[in-house]
């Protein structure tokens, strides 16, 4: 199989801020790629390089074997980008969006007609089609953005965070067009996200932090190399517990916002032990297979997820950070 | 150049589907230039008779404004849809475009062309006014007031998109308009005769494209007048008029491309 985005050493820095920091991947046709990592990870700035939108400091990327520096046109000619940001026209129609678009790639008007009326079929926006796109929800929009992007039939699908600030609902329905996509028109997907759940979807992903690639495998495999289970330890009001359990079984712990956490082999029967062994300073013992967010702690020593990030965590980033 | 013409049209037809929507615009469109016409009309030239004007010339100081409303309204209307760059930058729509496979100055065109095609409708507007001011047009007049008016429209658009494009935030927005718009204005001798002004003021008057635009026009509306009328209101000949006006139109549309490819 070609690979239909290669990237080599990429390298991005902003003024002092190295924001891409020698990153290499390939990706396959047919395949649905996702870079997981915490905001300010150097996602966005990928994506931009990737869609000649920034020229990089260093290094290659090629797709469908063009490069994106010397052959920007033809790259532009084969992708399709949703932004993290909104970037419809919220003062013209769905369809006239759609149309815009079809003019700039230079799709002739009887194609335009009808690659309009099927993608607004697909992401379930036609009978939206004449409304002005200020009356749109978050969702509607993310929605008719990936329709636009589809309208030229493009080999290569970027998307960036295309499912944040979205509710449960609507980011499923997203999933499922993208999964029919790679079905029926054998579309390559790239995809950032710092959602767990969501890069569970991914066929492969890259784990990204500080614009470093830190580990790249199938979602399973990368939990299954992590081995044995998560257990989540709650202390009885005040107990120090880390120290006495590092002491005891020689467990790496790590606090999180929920209680102390670590891994063990066989967590089923490890848990009796703890039980008897601590009984009275245990407050509550949680167990469970290990998820993307154990493999990203693990390899970055921090969780992923926003909505447990500690002050600590929070003030580590500068607040320009959060914003990207 | 398939694909420059095609871009062009695209960006043209966006800005013109846009002002077709905004009703509120539509509606400050009309609005607008019948204010001028109150304020100056009823307004000033009843406040200060209009004592410039050499003995002997009969000219009423809202006849004396006409052809600088004109200019005016074009100069607000073009400005304001060539910083609007920054706003599409802002709010996204901008980045869909720079990823499309097209080239970069032939958007800046077509933003251009849209912009002045907006201003034109306006200034149809104005010119439909045109016996309220005690000036009277005729077609063909009508015609080349609107060719001129076009090449004013063209020249500031492009300024507009180069200025936008060099400007990282909105926030310098209101610092242009009172930098730039107001001068230009007040220097092309569109609101007082340019006549025994300072050296400095002369001097800078000359590179305000809306001072050869001003002049254009009175070229045209005051052409049947008293040559010592026409003496009094215009500074150039009128080939030379056109002439700088289409050059500062090449010049400023080739920065304005420039720096719009550049960005981002
Ligand atoms: N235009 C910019 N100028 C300066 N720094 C930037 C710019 N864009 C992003 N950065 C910085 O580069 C780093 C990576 O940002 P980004 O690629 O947006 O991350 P992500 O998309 O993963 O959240 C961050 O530290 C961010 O603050
Ligand atoms: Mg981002």
């Amino acid at each position: 199989m070609a690979s239909v985005i290669e990237v080599e050493n990429l390298v991005k820095d902003y003024g002092k801020v190295r924001a891409v920091d020698g990153v290499s991947f390939q990706v396959e046709e047919g395949e649905i790629f996702g870079f997981l990592g915490p905001n300010g990870a150097g996602k966005s700035t990928t994506i931009k390089i990737l869609c000649t939108l920034l020229k990089p400091t260093g290094g290659k990327a090629r797709i469908a074997g063009h490069d994106v520096e010397k052959e920007p046109d033809r790259v532009r000619r084969q992708i399709g980008i949703v932004f993290q940001d909104n970037s419809l026209d919220d003062r013209l129609t769905a369809a006239e969006n759609l149309y815009l678009h079809g003019l700039l790639y230079g799709l002739p008007r009887k194609v335009i007609n009808r690659r309009i009326e099927e993608m607004l079929e697909m992401v379930d926006l036609a009978a939206w089609k004449k409304e002005v796109v200020r009356n749109f929800s978050g969702g509607m929009r993310r929605r008719l953005e990936i329709a636009r992007g589809l309208m030229h039939s493009p080999q290569v699908l970027f998307l960036d965070e295309p499912t944040v600030g979205l509710d449960p609902q609507t980011r499923a329905a997203i999933w499922d067009y993208i999964h029919r996509l790679r079905r029926e028109e054998k579309i390559t997907v790239f995809m950032t996200t710092h959602y767990m759940e969501e890069a569970e979807n991914c066929d492969r992903i890259a784990i990204i932090d500080f614009g470093r690639i830190k580990a790249l495998d199938t979602p399973e495999r990368l939990k299954q190399q992590l081995g044995g289970d998560v257990i989540t330890l709650v202390p009885a009001d005040g107990a120090d517990l880390g120290p006495v359990l590092t002491e005891l079984y020689g467990l790496e712990v790590k606090p999180t916002g929920e209680g102390l956490c670590f891994r063990v082999k066989d967590g089923a029967s490890f848990i009796p032990r703890l039980a008897a062994e601590l009984g009275e300073r245990i407050k509550s013992i949680h167990l469970r297979r290990p998820t993307l967010d154990d493999v990203f702690l693990s390899l970055t020593g921090r969780a992923i997820r926003e909505e447990k990030a500690s002050a600590a965590e929070r003030l580590r980033y500068s607040p320009h950070r959060h914003r990207h | 150049m398939g694909t420059a013409i095609r871009t062009v049209y695209t960006i043209w037809l966006r800005e013109w589907l846009r002002f077709l929507r905004e009703r509120s615009r539509i509606i400050g469109m009309i609005g607008q230039p019948l204010l001028y016409f109150l304020i100056v009309g009823q307004g000033i030239s009843a406040a200060m008779a209009f004592r410039a004007a050499p003995p002997g010339v009969n000219l009423s100081y809202l006849q004396f404004m006409y052809p600088g409303i004109l200019a005016m309204s074009v100069l607000f209307t073009s400005i304001f849809s060539g910083i609007s760059i920054i706003w599409d930058r802002e709010f996204g729509f901008l980045k869909e475009v720079l990823v499309a496979p097209v080239p970069r100055w032939a958007i800046a065109l077509g933003k251009a062309l849209g912009a002045s095609t907006v201003a034109l409708c306006q200034a149809t507007i104005l010119l439909a006014l045109a016996p309220l001011a005690q000036v009277h047009l005729t077609l063909p007049l009508v015609g080349k007031l609107l060719a001129v008016l076009f090449l004013i429209s063209l020249a500031i658009t492009f300024m507009g998109v180069a200025i936008a494009s060099r400007m990282e935030t909105m926030e310098g927005f209101q610092m242009i308009m009172n930098f730039l718009v107001m001068p230009l204005y007040f220097l092309s001798g569109a609101m007082f005769p340019l006549a025994n002004v300072p050296a400095w003021m002369s001097a800078l008057m000359h590179f305000d494209p809306l001072t050869y635009g001003v002049d254009a026009l009175r070229h045209l509306i005051f052409a049947d007048a008293h040559p010592q009328v026409l003496a009094f209101l215009v500074h150039f000949p009128f080939i030379t008029d056109l002439l700088v006006l289409t050059g500062m139109v090449l010049v400023l549309g080739g920065m304005g491309s420039w720096f719009f490819s550049r960005q981002v």
